[in-house]
């Protein structure tokens, strides 16, 4: 997991309209039912958590398991309470947590 | 006689021996069956966790999925639950489970009222034409599901 994760959101909104937010992360999403040349299996390495907050209160949460595609691709929608800052994070079998905020410009 | 004594302990470690192997190969039989069965949960066990002895009633699940999915590594999906979305009534979770995938489990959402609208999109993964399962549960306990059929022409489990 490296790569800056990438966010949709519409650029303004209004209290009370219902968004769609798309979001995109870089991963490998490694199954752990693989195997390298040696015959040995390479160990499972997948974004494990997402979740999605507003102004510090959850929208959505999601457990991923390897049946997920790689670069894992969430959209969802949020109903908007008012102005305020969405919180996005990822986290990884390796630990790596990732997390990104956006605005929402609430017209 | 010490001699034929000799002969008979020779005999006695040879049948130990060969009980001891046989022993041992079941044993390993056993353990590989066992972790077979234990290790990975099934479809059936995975959706036992999420509704218990419940049965979901087939309804309100809506499932967007391709007929056919050529790429099996990447087969887009969206659920979509009705349900207001009010602080009262609303989609708790939903869990979504590929039946014919090595490991079953795709995803579980977990949405709140601030989700507005029940419904989620993201790619999965298919090793094969299955049974993809959706389970949403209602913030009043009940549960419905949805079930849609995907055929695979190329599997995307890597083998």
């Amino acid at each position: 997991m490296s790569a800056k994760p990438r966010i949709k959101i519409p650029d303004s909104a209004k209290a009370g309209e219902v968004i769609e937010v798309k979001t995109l992360i870089s991963h490998v999403m490694e199954t752990g039912q693989r195997k390298d040349q040696d015959g040995k299996t390479i160990p499972r390495n997948i974004v494990h958590t997402f979740e999605a907050k507003f102004a510090g209160k959850t929208v959505i949460t999601a457990k991923l398991y390897s049946g997920i595609s790689p670069n894992p691709y969430l959209a969802f929608f949020m109903k908007v309470p008012g102005p305020g800052e969405m919180e996005f994070s990822w986290v990884d079998d390796t630990g790596v947590k990732i997390s990104e905020k956006v605005v929402l410009k609430v017209a | 006689m010490q001699r034929m004594r000799i002969e008979v302990v020779h005999r006695r470690d040879v049948l130990l021996g060969a009980a001891g192997v046989a022993a041992f190969a079941s044993l390993l039989a056993l353990g590989g069956k066992a972790l077979a069965q234990g290790n990975p949960p099934t479809a059936a066990d995975f959706l036992k966790t999420i509704h218990g002895d419940a049965k979901p009633v087939e309804a309100k699940v809506n499932l967007d999925l391709p007929e056919i999915a050529e790429n099996g590594n990447t087969v887009p999906f969206g659920v979509t639950v009705e349900s207001p979305m009010t602080d009262k009534d609303y989609v708790k979770a939903v869990h979504v489970v590929a039946t014919g995938n090595p490991r079953p489990e795709v995803a579980s959402f977990g949405l709140t009222p601030l989700s507005g609208k029940a419904s989620v999109s993201s790619r999965m993964r298919l090793g094969k034409t299955q049974d993809i399962i959706v389970v949403a549960e209602m913030s009043d306990g009940k549960f419905y599901m949805g079930k849609r059929t995907v055929k695979v022409t190329i599997g995307g489990c890597g083998g």
